[in-house]
């Protein structure tokens, strides 16, 4: 039996040189326990090193951007619940933001309020499961995991209760936000703030300085900073390299502004920098939290003017970005003024982060590959639309 | 079975719960002609060994998978029979129901025996285990070698599933099994060459007498208690671990990486053989550490001794798999390289040097007095120094790491 069988042998490139046998190519994906969804990664080992990375995807493409031009403004909300089906929120708001920039829409206090507490809810509950994911990838058996899933659930019940949906919210509108968070929701959501750092002590009591997790993950996927800018790497990945870049900050979208909040960047950009950082930027989201519901004002959650149907924005161009938790998530469009964007176009931070994978993984093995993977935090039905 | 080792400070209800097994199986030979006893008397203990082991690797799956989930927030199965209780029969129905699936490039003949072989090897190492004061299977003067290189050879039959299944991943995971399983037979061994040094013996029966008797009536001679047998009781567990290929040694099986290892291209029973011998290699490898460094079926203390000595075996036996459980809910898995790097460079230098310690403890055995306190702080100091020099070196470079925040 040859090490490189006959199937999918046109990729395989051998190489026989005194030192090196044949190159190993394995197709790790799209059904493989660890590639977090679809997506697929044609590795070429030499030995257990990783010599070449091809990765594969476009298997879950739903055709999202076609989709956004041929139905009405309103109809693509919950289209985008389903482009990074853990952060609805987020990307409800993305697309509020650019349709509001575009129709000139004000938004009430109340629901730039309420859309700062559902952002960073939504931020702790992917950092929770990436967190989670990425022990698991590092072969720990659920444990971790299931302690973050444990509390993603109580923040998907907070969602569910205010929105009638876990995952697909669709809550966000042009001009405010669907229903008014009533008093005992708000008392929930403090008092599951008021836990949440509790818990991060506890799992960072079980993993952070782990020998183990800290010899997988150190010096382990590193990304340079200068490469991570000009590939458009952006949200934790990017502030992993040194590179404080932080929309919140930059473009001070919503009410963040009246905030007090640090945003804290690595200094090697490997895999555990993007794990802690991940970390310490749950922290920070408990303390915007804290402020927020705090400073909660009364009033509508809704603007007046703002009309659900007939929607037709004059003709013109927008775009609306904010710093969802995998990255700079921002909607493109330009209005015709018809009933739907001319133009309809997602800026993905999962796919843009994605695009650096090979650079990251070349030299290391197939376990750095899934951690590296695990680290990125792609969901692909924001990668392939 | 022997039955040549005398019943110290036994009473009467104490022997006859610790004859019980005996007498049982004696009782059924009597009804026997003479010549068949010989041979049924040898299928009787293997019929106990693979019915209690059998029911034991049952129950392990199903303690482990509650285990699992207690640590992890969750209930564990419940819905078969009381408590989840009837749960491994399910599974076992289950694996039986399942179709067998051989790929069509794959060894057919290699790929079928894989499992067997493995799971009939793991099975060897009981032969020689006390697993009571009066029940060893076999006696033999080699026991120990007999059952390191019974436990060795199950590495064939792990590359064997890799190799005939004609995988990638199982490939891949082949290669992973060998490397490990070779890389820690090597500490394994040597962790436990002190006790033999001391004991002086190979045979598995004298090391568990070796360790009898108690100092004060409540502080018994084990192995485990003394600077050097500490020392090596971790380095085996650590080893052993590795051997079994279990968390945070679980390679060939990783499941993140490669799916499932060797195990990629097996369904149905053959699946679930790998399962029994896995466990039953962690069973061996446990009843090993308990007969060389935990005493064996020896109770902790004098007043305890009318609990019969296999339940002893059998409580430290589940405690030590309980530590595996355990583990497993915790910890990380390692890479390749680190494996390898954990187990030459700190895991073989400790038991090497741990066989000086043993040497020097074995020189010393005459101090008495204030000597007693220098004989112990010499073999401490041996024991922990090397440790705290060769940990450094194979942490170095990894630190827990503290954050800037951009304005």
């Amino acid at each position: 039996m040859s090490l490189t069988p006959e199937i999918g042998g046109a990729h395989v490139r051998a190489v026989h040189d005194e030192f090196h046998g044949d190159l190993l190519e394995v197709s790790m994906g799209p059904h493989h326990p660890s590639t977090h969804g679809v997506f697929r990664m044609i590795v070429t080992l030499d030995g257990e090193t990783i010599v070449k990375l091809k990765p594969v995807f476009g298997y879950l493409h739903r055709n999202h951007e076609k989709l956004g031009e041929n139905t009405t403004y309103l109809a693509s909300m919950p289209y985008t619940d389903r482009l990074d089906y853990l952060n609805s929120m987020s990307n409800n708001w993305a697309y509020a933001l650019a349709v509001e920039k575009l129709a000139g829409l004000a938004v009430p206090e109340r629901a730039e309020y309420v859309r700062v507490i559902l952002a960073e809810l939504t931020r702790l509950l992917n950092h929770t499961c990436l967190a989670g994911f990425l022990m698991q990838d590092c072969g720990c058996s659920g444990t971790p995991l299931m302690y973050a899933f444990r509390e993603r659930e109580k923040i998907l019940d907070l969602f569910e209760s205010l929105s009638g949906s876990r995952m697909m919210c669709n809550y966000q509108r042009f001009g405010g936000c669907r229903v008014d968070p009533p008093a005992e929701w708000l008392a929930g959501a403090q008092r599951l703030v008021d836990g949440y750092s509790a818990f991060l002590d506890e799992f960072e009591a079980l993993l952070t300085g782990n020998e183990i997790l800290m010899a997988r993950t150190q010096g382990v996927g590193r990304l340079d900073p200068a490469l991570a800018v000009s590939a458009g790497v952006a949200g934790p990945m990017l502030r992993a390299t040194g590179v404080g870049h932080d929309l919140r900050k930059v473009d001070g979208y919503g009410v963040y502004p009246r905030f007090e909040f640090r945003v804290p960047v690595g200094a090697h950009g490997d895999t555990y920098d993007r794990y802690m950082i991940r970390i310490l930027e749950m922290r920070e989201s408990i303390r915007i939290l804290q402020q927020a519901l705090a400073g909660l004002p009364g009033g509508p959650v809704m603007d007046p003017k703002a009309k659900l149907r007939g929607f037709r924005p004059k003709a013109g161009e927008a775009y609306g970005r904010i710093e969802g938790p995998k990255g700079e998530i921002g909607f493109y469009l330009i209005s015709d003024g018809g009933p739907n964007p001319y133009r309809y176009r997602v800026r993905p931070p999962s796919f843009i982060n994605l695009t650096i994978l090979e650079d990251m993984c070349l030299g290391h093995t197939v376990a750095d590959a899934v951690i590296i993977l695990g680290s990125v935090d792609i969901v692909l039905g924001e990668v392939d639309r | 079975m022997s039955a040549a080792l005398p019943l110290s400070a036994a009473s009467g209800a104490n022997a006859l719960l610790e004859r019980l097994p005996v007498v049982l199986r004696d009782g059924l030979l009597g009804y026997l002609p003479e010549s068949l006893r010989w041979i049924v008397s040898g299928l009787i203990t293997i019929a106990a060994l693979l019915a209690v082991f059998g029911l034991l690797f049952a129950y392990l799956t199903l303690a482990e998978r509650k285990l699992l989930g207690r640590i992890q927030n969750r209930p564990g199965p419940n819905r078969t029979g009381w408590f989840g209780l009837l749960q491994p029969f399910a599974d076992a129905v289950k694996a039986l129901t399942k179709e067998d699936i051989v790929p069509r490039e794959a060894d057919a003949v290699l790929h079928y025996l894989a499992p067997v072989v493995l799971v009939a090897l793991s099975l060897m190492g009981f032969a020689v285990l006390p697993f009571g004061r009066l029940l060893v299977p076999v006696e033999l003067d080699s026991a120990v070698l007999y059952f390191f290189a019974a436990g060795a050879a199950t590495e064939l039959a792990v590359f064997m599933a890799g190799w005939a299944s004609r995988n990638k991943y199982s490939l891949l995971a082949a290669m992973r099994a060998l490397a490990q399983l070779i890389s820690y037979e090597l500490p394994l061994l040597l962790s436990f060459v002190p006790v033999i040094m001391l004991a002086g013996t190979l045979s598995t029966t004298e090391i568990v007498t070796a360790q009898g008797g108690w100092t004060l009536g409540f502080l018994p001679h084990w192995h485990v208690l003394t600077p050097w047998g500490f020392a090596g009781f971790v380095i085996f567990m650590i080893a052993a671990l590795a051997e079994s290929n279990r968390s945070p040694f679980d390679l060939p099986e990783a499941e993140s990486e490669l799916i499932a290892g060797h195990l990629t291209e097996y369904s149905g029973f053959k699946y679930a053989l790998f399962f029994m011998a896995e466990y039953f290699g962690m069973c061996a490898l446990s009843g090993m550490a308990v007969t060389l460094f935990l005493g064996g079926w020896q109770a902790p203390c004098a007043f305890l001794e009318f609990i019969p000595s296999y339940a002893w075996f059998g409580a430290k036996l589940l405690a030590l798999l309980f530590g595996f459980i355990w583990i497993r809910a915790t910890l990380p898995r390692l890479r390749m390289d680190q494996l390898t790097r954990l187990a030459w460079k700190f895991l073989v230098p400790l038991a090497l040097i741990n066989l000086g310690t043993a040497a020097f403890w074995f020189l010393t055995a005459g101090w008495s007095g204030p000597l007693q306190l220098v004989r112990w702080a010499v073999a401490v100091a041996l024991v922990v120094v090397p440790f705290l020099l060769l940990g450094r070196r194979l942490t170095a470079g990894v630190a827990p790491r503290t954050y800037r925040y951009a304005t």
